[in-house]
């Protein structure tokens, strides 16, 4: 009898210690296709209440009469929002100074030699970032964006670096000879889900355009070439994806057959443009800013802080929960032409071939 | 017909559990008893209504006949017949054999003066069914969570659930049961080969050896030999436990985690010893 029951406290205390690493019920599902088929995503209610709170969308500044004298007439050196009105263009740089540096003010970016001057690098920066958000919403609005649409505030949050930024990962330093060459992969981190994946999925899928499709397309091994070294780094970028938007694989995804088009949710449409979108912003956009960032602004490899899926979505599987907010600053919705001017010519055609062939999947 | 050694013993009146001396007959070489009886009414029903369904249903094609649960939307109520209805009452069909069958092996495991471990042992197997399409749905709160019948869709619900949590082989209790799956295969693997060797002696020393030979060769092999009782407890523990954590693994994944399994190690990493 006593032993019993020093039985049942052990078991017990096993239960216990075992549950404590874990979530408890109750828990919402969202059934997400036909039933039975196990496409849901599982959604924790408490971690999803903070999740909703840490992504709210501000409330809007008034809108101001598009009528009046042009920006460019009023003011000097406006390359890019210089057919705004003068009010709206006023209403915007409040609206920029409260999403990207409340703390900082103007002066965040506007510096001594006046305001038209572009003696602050993050002046010049903020000039490419609002080109590089109109096209955002005009170019890849249908593809990927639209209708919640991007504004500064969907990736700054009140910040003037975002909180989900990348630079090339060299990785930590390793001991000589066999350990050296972890292949990028065993650093528990965040960007990966935690796995035992590589690291850094970022380098070769949202700045290089590595093939992400693994799966070949014959039911017989008949020269696909690819192999599980490189299928873990298109997992590593998966888990990106997962960690981003806080949603599961069966979210893209039917894993009976995860390369097929017609058994994917239309949602993995979206993701294929937005690792396009989020390519050519890194390459076409903060790409070119590199020649007039501080080191301050870059990583360890000498590149500068890029985006990837994380930067907008932050947890949510629509940045801020869906709150369409451009539709209250739609002078961010379409692309001006001092905005097309500034990207090079060359830079800009280069990436949208890639943008409709590049990659295989 | 003529009767095995053992079956003189095994066909004596008493032991039942239900239904006294009116259901305690054979039929045959097969003993009957009340959860005969039932066990053949609820698979029969079971069966028919597959059927049923897959008459209804858009395909003959064995792969891919699929009896499906209801929608989420029903949560735990009844839903239509023909949108998970069928379904539930298959999965009534299937727990009311399945049980049944268990305790006809109770009453016979009584009548020849045995332990229960063979209904014990099936007692697990079931419990592995339930907790998939009872326990877990009941806790997630809907019927919709259990899995499809049938051979193929079973198999892509299998697929989907698994990659709910990202990737399921980080989740504990699933590393237990595959290591125990595992682990009871190559215990059986041994102890079978063992026993084919010791009875089927070469032609030098035709021989048939017994336990002191078989603890020889695993001493001699491995260091240790567990006997020819502990093989059998082994095994059953080895066996039982792999269809334990089974139900453990899919258990804790919904109800007491939402995210991916991967996360769920942080734990390890957060240990104030080095955190």
């Amino acid at each position: 009898m006593k032993n019993s029951m020093r039985l049942l406290g052990a078991g017990a205390l096993l239960v216990t210690l075992g549950l404590a690493g874990c979530e408890k019920p109750p828990v919402e599902v969202v059934q997400r296709g036909y039933r039975g088929t196990g496409m849901e995503q599982v959604i924790n209610p408490g971690t999803f209440k903070e999740s909703v709170a840490a992504n709210q969308a501000p409330d809007a500044i008034p809108a101001v009469p598009a009528s009046g004298p042009k920006a460019k007439d009023v003011y000097q050196n406006v390359q890019v929002l210089g057919d705004l009105s003068a009010g709206e263009f006023n209403r915007l740089m409040a609206a920029i100074t409260e999403w990207v540096s409340p703390e900082e003010g103007c002066t965040y970016c506007h510096g001594m030699e006046g305001f038209a001057a572009d003696d602050k690098y993050t002046k010049k920066v903020a000039r490419v970032m609002i080109a590089m958000t109109q096209r955002a919403n005009e170019e890849w609005g249908e593809k990927h964006t639209a209708p919640t649409g991007v504004t500064c505030y969907t990736c700054h949050r009140g910040q003037p670096v975002p909180e989900y930024v990348w630079t090339e990962d060299p990785g930590p330093k390793m001991a000589a000879a066999l350990a050296k060459h972890p292949t990028g992969q065993n650093i528990a981190t965040p960007a990966v889900g935690y796995t035992s994946l590589p690291y850094d999925p970022f380098t070769p899928y949202l700045e290089g355009d590595a093939d992400i499709r693994m799966a070949g397309d014959t039911a017989l091994p008949t020269g696909n070439r690819k192999s599980i070294k490189q299928t873990e780094w298109t997992y590593s970028l998966m888990m990106h994806f997962s960690q981003s938007l806080g949603v599961n694989c069966t979210y893209c995804h039917n894993s009976r057959a995860f390369a097929n088009w017609e058994q994917s949710p239309p949602t993995r449409l979206k993701a294929w443009h937005g690792i396009r979108m989020v390519r050519e912003m890194n390459n076409d956009y903060i790409g070119d800013t590199v020649d007039y960032l501080p080191d301050t602004r870059k990583g360890p490899m000498g590149d500068p802080l890029k985006l990837a899926c994380n930067t907008c979505h932050q947890g949510a599987y629509k940045p801020l929960y869906g709150a369409p907010m451009l539709k209250d600053y739609p002078n961010l919705a379409t692309q001006s032409a001092g905005s097309k001017q500034l990207i090079s010519a060359s830079a800009s055609t280069e990436s949208m071939a890639t943008g409709a062939t590049g990659g295989g999947e | 017909m003529s009767m095995l050694s053992f079956e003189r013993k095994y066909r004596v009146r008493g032991g039942t559990l239900l239904g006294g001396d009116l259901f305690d007959f054979w039929v045959g070489p097969f003993y009957v008893g009340f959860f005969g009886v039932t066990t053949i009414f609820f698979s029969v029903v079971g069966t028919a209504l597959i059927l049923y369904g897959a008459a209804m249903g858009p395909t003959w094609n064995v792969w891919q006949i699929s009896i499906a649960p209801p929608d989420l939307s029903y949560g735990l109520g009844l839903a239509p017949l023909m949108e998970g209805g069928l379904w539930q009452i298959i999965t009534l069909c299937a727990i009311g054999a399945f049980s049944s069958w268990a305790l006809r092996e109770v009453e016979i495991s009584r009548k020849l003066g045995m332990g229960l471990h063979v209904p014990f042992a099936f007692a697990v197997a079931i419990f592995a069914y339930i907790a998939l399409v009872v326990i877990r749905p009941f806790l997630l709160g809907a019927w919709g969570h259990g899995f499809p019948y049938g051979i193929l869709s079973h198999l892509d619900w299998v697929s989907n659930v698994g990659y709910q949590y990202l990737h399921f082989h980080y989740n504990p209790a699933h590393m237990l049961a595959v290591s125990f799956f595992f682990t009871t295969t190559l215990a059986l693997s041994m102890h079978g080969s063992l026993i084919l060797a010791v009875t089927n002696p070469g032609e030098d020393d035709p021989v048939v050896k017994t336990g002191e030979h078989e603890n020889t060769f695993f001493r001699d092999d491995v260091g240790y030999s567990i006997g020819a009782l502990g093989i059998h407890r082994l095994g059953l523990f080895l066996a039982l436990s792999a269809g334990f954590w089974s139900a453990v693994c899919i258990i804790l994944s919904g109800p007491f985690w939402t995210r991916g399994w991967p996360e769920w190690w942080n734990w390890w990493l957060e240990l104030p010893v080095w955190s």
